[in-house]
């Protein structure tokens, strides 16, 4: 993949034809990006015109620019598509084999040569996520949506060579959302969450707001809402806790009824 | 005209992503035609109307429909070019592993879907083996590391052709499809064409239409597996 330091989005068009009012966006790498809006307000559309490189021909006419130029054809056209990793909805694996060994065949397939260190470092990371521990000798298809995404996304964290890392809906998964994002930054990386989630949501550095299929607003975080997310942090630890005392089978006498009015107020 | 031809199993989503690369094909002002085969019914004309190009749908019935393109491609050939084509897709019935549909001067594509055939895409068979361009659908139902699993997999099997993503849904990916059957070879005539992989030798009673069971009723080619050779316990 060819090197760039910045991604520039020029304005293209809502689904009502209007032109979109920002000038142009840029994304810069070491930073983390979310995209919100309504389910149809055009995220998905969005991804696919700077995954695709969008020359301004496309359905939004949205142009993408890497480091002010315009793609070659040769780099949109390009079969494999190498700017992005997803990391999708899904929450299982499909593939009927053992933790370990799938570690090791994904490891072979991209040409590393030390692959049972990979296997220990890719699980180190994917059980610092997720609560019950992942074995090497499970089976990929027994773990949980949990432990699956976990596994995914510190697959993603450790191998990813793309420069830009996407992330869609981590809320649901089960597991520690902001180690996950933690864990995928990288200075060398732009990283794109869409979400629905306020937690996710604030962990951006500019959010895209979108609606009626165009970008309607980019907006920066403010020093207020970096303050919100700390307090939306705690208050998603009393969640998860409270969480993991239910599916461990404890009542919930034990959890004092003074901290989760702290989190209420 | 170019001549697009598209193997594949069924439900893999070769029609899905047909429609798509033709959508985005519709505001080039260039004539498309597209051919459906089948066995004994097909509904896709009625997806493919929609785009307002010439479509013809054409039923193997009794035959086997890999051979019943071969029969018919000059026949097809011809259509599209009453029609003034620059651009003749065929869609094949795509059911069967043996073969591959395919011609040497056409575009030969050949769509997985990346869920059901994961561990085995050398399953497919030439279909897989003799493509130009391997379109993997469905890739957003696994991960990325299982996807890129699939990918080195299929290049294992066919290092010769382009691998693509493409997503049957919402068309994601087929803008890179396009691109190689624009720029694809231009055919003036068929004649002196081959097939890219000889059909089955297929001459024994059951090609005639017998349905009873038991070596009474066989005749021809009969090849039997060999059990002592092929069983293993």
């Amino acid at each position: 993949m060819k090197v760039f330091k910045y991604l520039q989005i020029k304005p293209g068009l809502t689904k009502t034809q209007e032109p979109e009012t920002f000038e142009c966006f840029a994304l810069e790498k070491g930073k983390v990006y979310t995209i919100v809006g309504k389910t149809g307000s055009g995220k998905t559309q969005l991804i696919e015109d700077i995954e695709s490189l969008a020359n301004g021909s496309g359905l939004t006419k949205r142009t993408i620019l890497l480091d002010n130029e315009i793609p070659s054809d040769t780099l949109r056209y390009a079969p494999h598509n190498q700017l992005v990793s997803h990391l999708s909805q899904n929450m299982h694996f499909i593939l009927d084999m053992l933790v370990k060994d799938f570690i090791e065949l994904h490891a072979r397939c991209r040409g590393v040569s030390n692959c049972s260190g990979q296997v220990e470092k890719i699980l180190y990371h994917a059980n610092i996520l997720c609560g019950e521990k992942i074995r090497a000798t499970e089976k990929l298809t027994n773990l949980s949506g949990g432990q699956s995404r976990a596994l995914m996304i510190a697959d993603i964290a450790v191998n990813s060579s793309t420069p830009i890392i996407l992330i869609d809906e981590i809320e649901n998964a089960g597991i520690n959302k902001l180690k996950a994002v933690d864990m995928l930054l990288d200075n060398k990386k732009i990283i794109i969450i869409v979400t629905h989630d306020p937690l996710l949501a604030l962990s951006g550095d500019q959010r895209v707001v979108m609606s009626n299929g165009g970008i309607s607003r980019i907006m920066t975080r403010s020093n207020y809402e970096i303050e919100i997310l700390s307090l939306l942090n705690k208050s998603d630890k009393v969640l998860s806790n409270i969480r993991n005392a239910l599916r461990q089978g404890r009542s919930l006498r034990g959890v004092s009824t003074d901290d989760l009015q702290v989190i209420l107020e | 005209m170019k001549i697009i031809i598209f193997a594949g199993a069924p439900a893999s989503g070769k029609t899905s992503v047909i429609y798509h690369i033709i959508e985005q094909m519709l505001n080039e002002s260039q004539q498309i035609c597209i051919a459906k085969l089948d066995c004994l019914s097909s509904n896709e004309h009625q997806i493919y109307e929609k785009l307002n190009i010439p479509v013809v749908v054409g039923l193997s019935k009794d035959l086997c429909p890999d051979h019943y393109l071969a029969i018919n491609l000059l026949e097809i050939y011809d259509w599209a070019k009453d029609h003034n084509s620059d651009y003749l897709f065929i869609e094949t019935a795509g059911l069967c592993n043996r073969c591959a549909p395919f011609l040497e001067s056409a575009l030969n594509l050949c769509v997985i879907d990346c869920v059901s055939s994961i561990k085995s895409p050398e399953k497919l068979g030439p279909m897989v083996s003799t493509a130009d361009v391997i379109v993997v659908t469905k890739g957003d139902m696994i991960s990325q590391a299982e996807r890129e699993v699939f990918n080195y997999h299929v290049k294992s099997i066919n290092n010769q052709a382009v691998i693509i993503e493409a997503n049957g849904l919402n068309g994601l990916g087929c803008h890179r499809i396009r691109y190689l059957i624009v720029n694809s070879n231009d055919l003036t005539t068929l004649e002196g064409e081959k097939l890219v992989y000889s059909m089955p030798k297929a001459i024994c009673s059951y090609c005639v239409g017998e349905t009873r069971i038991g070596q009474q009723y066989q005749q021809g080619m009969i090849s039997l597996i060999d059990f002592n050779e092929h069983e293993s316990i």
